[in-house]
């Protein structure tokens, strides 16, 4: 087959249509995971590294990147999983942190805790515990509206 | 079986062992977020050992997976430390069992991230941005539960005085760690002692626990010469579903 292969700026837009499955307000990409694209020949690699080392959503997010690409016609595929650099909740995009505040979830910070309640904006929030619904995650509470909340934990 | 094969099972054992014991308060901690915490520490304990045991199964060299290691070996071949096979007993005993074993691996994974061994310093530079997070609940955990009401106290001086006799292993140094060191693979063992005293002494004193006095160490676990009765019990469970169904995948 002699198809044209698809520019890596196209990969990288196909990618940004892949949610996380467990926040799906933000995409993979957003998510800073994706480290990078490369055409080796004619087999696409997409080089991944993990977020939490036993996050139960990276074999989904491997499996639902593949199906993306193969639905736009990329059929060879090689999905790397690279550990260094570690990954960091910096790569996270500035416009996932904003969709993640949108959704619900209080963004990373470096100063380690929440600057405010994603749904009433107050600044007056205690930790519940240190962990969340997920690896990524810890759960808090605004003392002002009283909702709890999670937050995305910063490393 | 080379040094560095034996390094990595211990690594992988560690952590796969205190990850597995961890998991079994899955549904039954006593609240919620608690159940919520422990499960999300045993998943990256867990993720850390397919790192370790992925790695020592390439040193091998013998055709073997993480999976074939994890779930096909006895007993007498795991190299963890025989603090992290004893059973949960209840919650404050699991909390300090594992605030004992993270003030030792914070300072262990932090040395390794200089190893010469370049995948060795990737997988520790992962695993102690975790341990690091895992130290301060346990930590702060053993503080409020030491420093709590009479029984909370009473279950964790408890707690301290069945462990203490198990934490002198992590610091006894062998062949194993000698050609580690040689190679400036990984520290020496008890080149950690001093840092831990300090993270744990601290955290005693705002707990208002005593450790004992005596110092006398368990030992024969990380050469795996005399493990526990418990470790088989634990692996019995463990690996009952490969060991029944082999080869059986999800």
């Amino acid at each position: 087959m002699t198809t044209q292969q698809a520019n890596t700026k196209q990969i990288w837009h196909w990618l940004e249509l892949v949610p996380d499955p467990e926040i799906p307000v933000i995409s993979v990409v957003d998510l800073g995971i994706i480290r990078d694209v490369e055409w080796k020949g004619d087999v696409l690699e997409i080089i991944i590294t993990p977020t939490y080392s036993g996050c139960p959503a990276m074999a989904v997010i491997a499996a639902d990147i593949r199906a993306e690409l193969v639905k736009q016609g990329v059929n060879k595929l090689s999905l790397k999983t690279q550990i260094a650099p570690a990954w960091t909740t910096d790569w996270l995009s500035d416009k996932g942190r904003a969709r993640l505040e949108e959704y619900g979830i209080a963004p990373p910070r470096q100063a380690g805790t929440p600057q405010h309640c994603p749904l009433c904006k107050s600044t007056s929030v205690e930790k519940i515990s240190q962990f969340g619904s997920t690896p990524c995650k810890a759960l808090w509470r605004c003392t002002s509206c009283l909702e709890p909340f999670d937050y995305f934990k910063c490393i | 079986m080379s040094a560095l094969f034996q390094f990595l099972l211990r690594q992988g054992d560690n952590t796969l062992v205190l990850g597995h014991r961890v998991s079994e308060w899955c549904g039954a901690a006593p609240a919620l977020e608690e159940d919520i915490a422990l499960a999300n520490t045993a998943l990256d304990l867990i993720g850390q050992t397919q790192m370790w045991l992925g790695y020592a199964a390439e040193i091998e060299e013998a055709g073997r997976t993480a999976d074939d290691l994890a779930f096909l070996r006895d007993a007498y071949d795991f190299r963890n430390l025989l603090l992290l096979e004893t059973p949960n007993r209840n919650f404050g005993h699991t909390l300090l069992r594992q605030f004992l074993f993270d003030a030792y691996q914070v300072p262990l994974l932090a040395s390794l991230e200089s190893s010469t061994d370049q995948r060795i310093a990737d997988i520790a530079t992962k695993a102690g941005k975790e341990a690091q997070y895992h130290l301060e609940r346990s930590q702060d955990t053993v503080i409020a539960l030491g420093d709590g009401t009479e029984q909370s106290h009473t279950i964790m001086q408890d707690a301290l005085n069945r462990l203490w006799s198990y934490t002198g292993e992590m610091f006894e140094s062998d062949i194993v760690d000698e050609a580690m060191t040689a190679n400036g693979i990984a520290p020496d063992p008890t080149s950690l002692r001093d840092v831990w005293n300090t993270t744990v002494d601290a955290a005693l004193k705002l707990a208002d626990l005593k450790a004992p006095e005596d110092n006398f160490a368990h030992k024969g676990g990380k050469n795996g010469r005399r493990h526990t009765e418990h470790l088989s019990h634990m692996l019995s469970t463990m690996q009952v579903l490969q060991r029944s169904y082999p080869g059986a995948s999800w």
